[in-house]
């Protein structure tokens, strides 16, 4: 073989660099300069805010005398910011279960993991119930703790979690009976999407909380909570089921011909074939709906439940310590920014992993 | 009539690896196929041609049935396909296909896309069914390619690997729905190569195609199709020598115009 010749030098050097991204037109000096002064006047005085003068010593509110953010008030507050009103003493079972869950995940992130498929089904389908067992007790002689002292990031993690655990495999079946060839699981399921597109989440969790109760017989009880993650559930589900449907559109129809033409049965074809290709194409609308989960899980806080931030608003409003409401929310921002950004930056790993075969075409 | 001539009746079914007894379907209003009838023995082969639009894609599509048809019967293999899934399964284990487009799995290596169907739907233990692969990646001459991912090779490679994976499920019955038409030039060739071997080996085929070498070279029969019809039916030397209708004679004046 004729050996190839090296490719050309590319690199510009730094003022080639500027040169190059920064100033390479009228339009383009402008914007640069624009960008500098915006950079200039706002970020001095976050900065000076957050951190120059903010006072992070102390235990009380005596201690913010600085003119800056009073991180004193997240200190003190954290472990309910956290917990909710769980019991203190109690606390350990919430830190076991996600550290049960963190070890799992971590095991499943280990390349070459043997038995990978075991531990996702053990997270997806075991570990619910043993959650579910540590949180609320009442077997092995675990107090009970009622849903009702539930509160704070972690009543935000189980909420979103249960959300959108159940949304993609809900998504995944509604978007497959709509485009069935049966007339009658079409209607069912478009029905169900469209109805569940239609109305506000707001609707639906009061529906959850007021009036599911009322059409249920009398005596039966839905934990409050449980009702909210039912309805949650549910309306994530059709909106992942769209984006599902939108990837299933994206298969070309000979992938659905030539799982046909195999004699690979409907159930085959779709887990074998289609789904695989379809979720791929769907992962960046997948999880642009979870994000939206995630966040969203803030409106519980209208049914009387405390999440993060609806703890922080609780919190801010104790004459204790009134007017550190913008602390608060700021906190509430980055954790919720954190969590996105993280789900975020792991679906791109996915992305990246699962279109592995595309290199080289 | 005796029971002798019942029996008969019935092994006349066991002669025919394919069976069109006056099938009609139509598209909306629009009718694709008209009384087809035909008769496919096992190990023959058939080359189906006809002008674009024809039915030819049609009338193959619906042995497997990824057309149903309305009226008329189908008879593959002894199995008559209608409505039934658990029929039409059966036959698709029995029958395998070549697309135009070739429709590998992309999201699944050569050999994977050679092995899904066999440890799926025949139940072939993995091992046995990568063996088994490997073998028909051989005779399609490209197992160096068994861990490629179907994006990475050529029209050509991909053409064979869809051959080998059809294979692979050990069919009685291979259809080709334009098998070459995709291709460059001269990839056409090696896929040809594959296919003149298979039809050597004895596999009942049913071949879309336009390449009137390979007809020439290995059908028993061609099938001339027009407007949904089956217009002609004669073995090539006589097709090809003496058509015997004026739509047969115009649409080879020009084939060979090219
Ligand atoms: N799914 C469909 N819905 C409606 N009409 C169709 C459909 N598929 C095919 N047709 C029509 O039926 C006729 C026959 O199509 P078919 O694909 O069988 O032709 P063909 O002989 O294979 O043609 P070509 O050589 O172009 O592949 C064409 O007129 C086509 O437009
Ligand atoms: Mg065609």
């Amino acid at each position: 073989m004729r050996p190839s010749a090296p490719p050309p030098d590319q690199s510009l050097g730094a003022l080639g660099w500027l040169r190059a991204n920064l100033f390479s037109s009228v339009g383009n000096t402008l914007l640069t300069f624009v960008g500098v002064a915006l950079f200039l006047i706002v970020v001095p005085p976050v900065v000076e805010w957050a951190v120059l003068e903010a006072t992070v010593a102390g235990t009380t509110k005596q201690a913010c005398d600085g003119g800056g953010a009073c991180w004193v008030f997240i200190k003190v507050h954290l472990p309910q910011f956290i917990y909710g009103f769980y019991p203190e003493a109690e606390r350990w079972r919430v830190n076991l279960a996600f550290a049960i869950l963190v070890g799992l995940v971590a095991l499943l992130f280990i390349r070459p993991m043997p038995k990978k498929g075991w531990i996702a089904a053990f997270t997806a389908v075991v570990f619910p119930f043993i959650a579910y067992l540590l949180f609320f007790g009442g077997i092995f002689g675990l107090p009970v703790v009622p849903t009702s002292e539930w509160g704070g990031l972690f009543l935000t993690l189980i909420i979103a979690g249960v959300a959108i655990a159940a949304s993609l495999p809900l998504g995944i079946l509604l978007a497959l009976g709509r485009r069935s060839e049966m007339p009658v699981v079409q209607a069912v399921c478009t029905v169900f999407i469209e109805f569940w597109r239609g109305v506000p989440l707001i609707t639906v969790l009061f529906m959850a909380s007021v009036m599911l109760p009322l059409f249920l017989p009398g005596g039966v009880t839905f934990d409050k909570l449980l009702r909210a993650m039912v309805g949650w559930a549910l309306f994530a589900g059709a909106y992942t089921a769209e984006v599902v449907r939108g990837g299933l559109a994206g298969v070309p129809p000979g992938q659905y011909e030539a799982a046909k033409a195999l004699g690979l049965g409907y159930w085959r074809r779709m887990r074998l074939i289609i789904l695989p290709q379809a979720l791929r194409i769907a992962i960046p609308g997948i999880v642009n709906s979870f994000l939206a989960i995630f966040k969203d899980t803030t409106l519980v806080l209208i049914i009387g439940l405390f999440d993060l931030l609806g703890i922080i608003q609780a919190i801010a409003t104790d004459p204790e310590w009134l007017g550190y409401a913008v602390e608060g929310y700021v906190f509430a921002a980055a954790v919720f920014w954190a969590f996105c950004y993280a789900m975020s930056k792991y679906s791109m790993r996915v992305e990246r992993q699962l279109n592995r075969h595309k290199q080289g075409v | 009539m005796t029971r002798v001539n019942d029996s008969n009746a019935d092994s006349g079914d066991v002669r025919s690896a394919v069976r069109f007894e006056d099938v009609n379907k139509w598209f909306g209003d629009f009718q694709v196929l008209r009384d087809i009838n035909l008769d496919v023995a096992p190990g023959e082969r058939i080359v189906v041609c006809g002008p674009s639009g024809s039915g030819k894609s049609t009338l193959i599509r619906c042995v497997n049935r990824l057309e149903p048809h309305q009226t008329g019967r189908i008879v593959v293999n002894d199995v008559e396909l209608t409505e039934d899934v658990r029929q039409i399964e059966r036959v698709r284990r029995e029958v395998g296909m070549v697309f135009q487009t070739f429709n590998l799995f992309p999201h699944l290596t050569v050999l994977e896309n050679c092995t899904l169907a066999p440890i799926w739907v025949r139940k072939v233990p993995k091992a046995e069914a990568q063996a088994l692969a490997m073998e028909y990646l051989e005779r399609v001459q490209i197992p160096e390619k068994a861990e490629a991912f179907p994006g990475q090779l050529s029209g050509g490679q991909q053409q064979r690997v869809a051959i080998a994976r059809a294979l692979a499920m050990q069919p009685r019955i291979m259809l080709f729905d334009e098998p070459t038409s995709a291709l460059d030039p001269e990839m056409i060739k090696e896929v040809l190569d594959v296919m003149v071997e298979l039809a050597r080996s004895g596999m009942t085929m049913l071949v879309v195609t336009h390449e009137m070498g390979f007809a020439k070279e290995v059908a028993d029969r061609v099938v001339f199709m027009d407007e949904g019809e089956i217009v002609e039916e004669a073995p090539p030397r006589k097709f090809f020598g003496e058509p015997e209708t004026v739509r047969a004679r115009q649409f080879l004046s020009q084939i060979l115009a090219h």
